[in-house]
């Protein structure tokens, strides 16, 4: 089984990447982007029965920094 | 006094820690990251700057879950010393030893340079040796140095003077001008300058040697 955690910088925490992407896709003349913010995505390959509980130690403990960071998993 | 410098694969300030513990009369031992306990007696781990596991995921995460550094966590929650340089600082707030987190530095560049600080507390073992209000000159080198904490977060890190260093000129987007701040017990400093590459004439300076006397010089008589 699969499961892909999604971590993003918290709402409010400058994301000075975003903000790069956001002007770079201004100058290629794409009108009308007011935000970009930029996360990664981690993919999982879990053996068969692991919980999402599990998943979101996971993330507490490693994949995520929960200082800046948010995270959303999707299951299966 | 004994101290211990944690070697992860990627650290590369490693060396110098030592040389200026060992230039203010330290006993250094080298720790390795897969090693679980660290020497008996150590009175202070050092944590060095580098890119610890290549700074996969985020900078200092992997490390600061590595074994070394559950005895590292075991040891600054008995009262132990820990200093934290650069990646050592990321290792620390990773680890929770130290509040915050550092994010990308604002203008998205690696910055290398030396920097003006200001010594905005007197009162810990590293920054003992300089007086309030001190202004001091030592180099950064660093992607990831932009110090985050909440507005809650920094009115208590304020309040408890735990604001060790400031930059003169913020050069990362850190919050408050943050370059370095110790844990409640004052006894955990991480900081992002590197105090040991300004420690010798050779260096260009010794604005950072102060520190590694005052530490050495405090522990001996503790």
């Amino acid at each position: 089984m699969k499961a892909r955690v999604h971590v993003m910088l918290k709402n409010g925490v400058l994301d000075p990447q975003g903000e790069a992407v956001r002007h770079a896709l201004g100058s290629l003349g794409f009108d009308g982007v007011e935000g970009v913010r930029q996360g990664k995505v981690i993919e999982l390959d879990l053996a068969e029965g692991t919980t999402e509980e599990t998943v979101k130690e996971m993330c507490e403990k490693l994949l995520a920094n929960t200082v800046i960071e948010s995270y959303t998993i999707d299951m299966g | 006094m004994k101290a211990a410098i944690i070697v992860f694969p990627g650290s590369n300030c490693d060396r110098d820690l030592a040389v200026a513990f060992e230039k203010a009369g330290a006993d250094v031992t080298m720790v390795w990251h897969k090693d679980t306990e660290l020497p008996a007696g150590v009175d202070i781990v050092g944590i060095p700057g580098g890119f610890s596991f290549g700074d996969y995921l985020r900078c200092g995460a992997i490390a600061a879950n590595s074994p070394i550094c559950r005895s590292v966590v075991a040891h600054a929650e008995k009262g132990g010393y820990a200093l934290g340089i650069c990646n050592g600082f990321q290792v620390l707030t990773e680890t929770g030893l130290l509040p915050g987190a550092l994010r990308r530095n604002a203008n998205l560049k690696y910055i290398c340079k030396p920097v003006g600080l200001r010594v905005e507390t007197t009162d810990t073992i590293y920054t003992g040796g300089y007086d309030k209000g001190q202004e001091i000159l030592i180099p950064i080198a660093h992607h990831d140095g932009n110090y985050y904490v909440d507005d809650a977060k920094l009115a208590e890190l304020k309040g408890e003077e735990r604001i060790a260093f400031t930059y003169l000129e913020n050069p990362n987007g850190s919050v408050a001008d943050i370059a370095g701040v110790v844990s409640r017990n004052r006894r955990v400093l991480g900081m992002m300058p590197h105090p040991e590459r300004m420690a010798e004439p050779e260096h260009g300076g010794t604005d950072g040697s102060a520190m590694f006397r005052n530490m050495v010089d405090q522990l001996v008589t503790a």
